[in-house]
Order: C-alpha cells, then structure tokens, then sequence
C-alpha cells in the first residue's frame, strides 16, 4: 500500500463496544498487534472502544504506518451516532447492541464474553451467525474472524414485526379485528 | 365424668377442624384447576372498552422488545397503563416516559388518560450475599403485593427477566382468591433461541401465563403450548 493511497482513503472506523459490561478480554483482543495490523490490512484506519466498566486501558494510538488510529471512552449516553460512523462493528453479545446495529446494517463481529455466569448470550449470537447476518467469535478467535471475513456475504437483517402478537393478545382478550 | 366431656368436645372440634380443612383444600384445588383451565381458553367477554394493564420493564433488550411491542398495541384499549421497572433500573422508566410523551403528541386532541410509573424493589441485586437475600426478598414481596393491591390489573405484559415473577404469582394469587381475573402475557426474550429463561420455564410449567410467545421456531417445537408468530426486533 502505498503513502499516497494511505491519505487519499477516507477515515474507515472501528466501532468496540461492551456496553454496561465488563470485557476486559475483548478489549485486550482488540489491543493485540494481530487484530490491530489486520484491521489495517482490511482498509480500517480508525479504532474506537467504548470500554464500560473495564479495568484494562488499552494505548491510545494516533495513526501511523503500520497501525490504526486508536482511542478509548467508558460511557455515553448514546452509541447510535458511533454506530452510524462505524464501518465495521465490533460488540459484544447483548441483545440491545446486536440489534441497533443489524438495524443500520453495518457489518457486525459479535464476540461471546465466556466469563459470564449465564452464559445463554452466546444463543443468539450463533444463531444469527448461522443466518450469516453477522460473524460470531471469541475474544481468543477474534484475530481469525477479522483475516478469514468478508462484509459483503452477509445477508442483511429483516427487522421483525411485533403485530402478529399484538394480534394474538388482540383476539385472545376479546378485541374486534380490525 | 367431666373429663370424658372434655374428651367428646375435644374430639368433636378436632373433626370440625379436620373437615373444614378438607373442605378448603378441596374448594382451594377446585377453584385452581378452574383457574387454570379457564386461563388456557381466550376470554369471551364482549368486546371491553379498554383493560387496565401494567407492564412489567425488565431492563436494556428486554424494555426495547417490550416497547417494540407497546408501539403496535392499540393503546385506547390497554389504559389506563402501570409500568413497573427494578428500582436500580433509571433508563426503563424514562424510556417508557418517552413512548407515553409520543402519545400525547399523537393524540393532543384526544383524551389520554395518564399513564403510573412505578418502581419495585429487586430480591437479590448481583453479587448480594444469600443471608441478606432473605430479608430483602421478603421486602420485595411484600412491595409487590401492596403495588398489586393498588393497581389490580386486568392485563399484565411481560418479557422477563425475574422482575415479574412475584407479580404473576400475585396475580395468579388473586384470580384463586376471586380477587381480581387478570390476563398474563409473556413474551420471551428474543436472545432465547434454544432454551427457556428460567422465569419463562417457570410461568410455562406452572400454567400461569395465559399467552407465552417465543421468537423463535426451535422454541416452539420444544415447548408446544408456546406461540410462535415472529420476532419483535
């Protein structure tokens, strides 16, 4: 790649998200020279993570050759706006950000957080995996989703419709049909 | 003599009290067998005007699949509204103030009966101690009650998690005891896709949610009395 290319191409961010979690691991993943230099090797010039309540502080990194730009912040009030800006997301396994960002059809990696209790998480994440709407991994798998991966495969999410049960609960209550 | 008496009067209330006893089991297990049969068929009332309900927010995805719901309900017929949020959960409530603020935007011209907004006290907060979790379980249950008391809904929405299920049991309480007859719906959560949680286990099992919905087929074929008729998100 050349330097000219480098300046001519446009900001592509990386969007990192846990939520009100605790992801230390994905966030260490994410932080690792491997996922970064395949990031930049797939044209991602910006990395963005939102870290919750994490301990672990990844290096904050201004773009250079050879690694993405990278910066951190806990929490804000709302992550629509960095999920419009992202070209890639990066979440983890909650239902909230999974479906925010299917809504906006950005390419998704959600990565399962193996540490939890209750780790039913994973369900949905596989299963929408096997409908290839997005790419399901692990924070120990992540670097080998990002090289193996490619956004234009996947099929686009139809959003469901909650009318049919408002229509059950309709009739099943007494209400005419309208 | 007198102690013979004594004997007879004894044994005679002896079995006044085991007959009656018997007697109230026997009302107790007719009148939940009722229960449970009738809340299996839809009800046939004529057509109500609207149904008081109380909407039960369980937090982050569940309040979004729940307000998905909100948004297609007709809501002239489900008022006037209670919803009923942990009380460690801030941006439920506020979310449901948002969807009712829409409302009355919708609807300025019309009468809009105000919507309640409550909070309820959790049994166990994560990573609270188990000694501890028995006198704030007994805290939380009595708070359900007495919000139960005042609000006696016709119909209750909800998709988990575990905020619920002292207020369904409530509820079921009420419709044994002729308190009050409400509806039970539950919607499980869209990220169950192979299992039930354990409140949607809870309310299938015990037949005390009159509709439970799943989103997705697997769950149906597993659990047949479920419905299945698409996803909320």
């Amino acid at each position: 790649m050349s330097e000219r290319d480098d300046t001519m191409k446009e900001k592509r961010v990386v969007f990192v998200t846990v939520g009100t979690t605790c992801f230390d691991a994905l966030v260490r993943a994410v932080d690792t020279p491997e996922v970064k230099n395949e990031l930049l090797k797939k044209g991602y010039t910006d990395i963005l993570i939102q870290m919750g309540r994490g301990s672990y502080i990844p290096t904050r990194l201004t773009a250079e050759n050879g690694s993405p730009a990278l910066d951190y912040f806990t929490f804000s009030s709302s992550i629509a706006d960095y999920l419009k800006s992202a070209s890639l997301v990066i979440s983890h396994a909650g239902s909230g950000s999974i479906f925010e960002t299917l809504r906006l059809g950005k390419p998704l990696i959600v990565v399962v957080n193996e540490d939890l209790m209750d780790n039913h998480q994973s369900e949905l994440a596989e299963e929408l995996a096997d409908r290839k709407h997005l790419y399901c991994a692990r924070p120990q798998t992540l670097y080998n989703t990002i090289s193996d991966m490619n956004p234009g495969s996947l099929v686009p999410y139809q959003p469901g419709d909650a009318k049919p049960v408002a229509k059950l609960i309709n009739r099943y209550l007494g209400f005419p049909e309208d | 003599m007198e102690k013979g008496l004594f004997c007879i009067t004894t044994m005679a209330s002896l079995h006044i009290a085991v007959l009656l006893t018997i007697g109230v089991i026997t009302i107790l297990v007719v009148r939940i067998i009722y229960v449970l049969f009738r809340s299996s068929k839809p009800l046939h009332s004529k057509s109500p005007r609207s149904l008081s309900t109380l909407i039960v927010l369980g937090s982050g995805g569940h309040t979004a699949e729940m307000l998905n719901l909100l948004y297609v309900l007709q809501t002239e017929r489900f008022k006037p509204r209670y919803y009923i949020a942990a009380a460690t959960d801030n941006m439920s409530l506020q979310k449901a103030h948002v969807f009712e603020d829409s409302l009355l935007r919708k609807e300025a011209f019309e009468e809009v009966e105000g919507a309640e907004f409550l909070q309820i006290y959790r049994s166990r907060e994560v990573g609270q101690s188990y000694i501890t979790s028995v006198g704030t379980t007994l805290i939380a249950i009595a708070h359900a009650l007495w919000l139960m008391i005042k609000i006696r809904p016709q119909v209750i929405l909800c998709n988990g998690p575990g905020t619920c299920i002292p207020l369904c049991i409530i509820a079921f309480l009420f419709k044994i005891l002729g308190i009050r007859w409400s509806s039970i719906f539950y919607v499980e959560s869209i990220a169950r896709v192979r299992k039930l949680s354990l409140s949607g286990l809870l309310l299938y099992k015990l037949h005390m949610a009159d509709q439970l919905f799943v989103q997705w087929p697997q769950l149906k074929e597993k659990y047949p009395r479920a419905h299945y008729v698409g996803r909320l998100m």
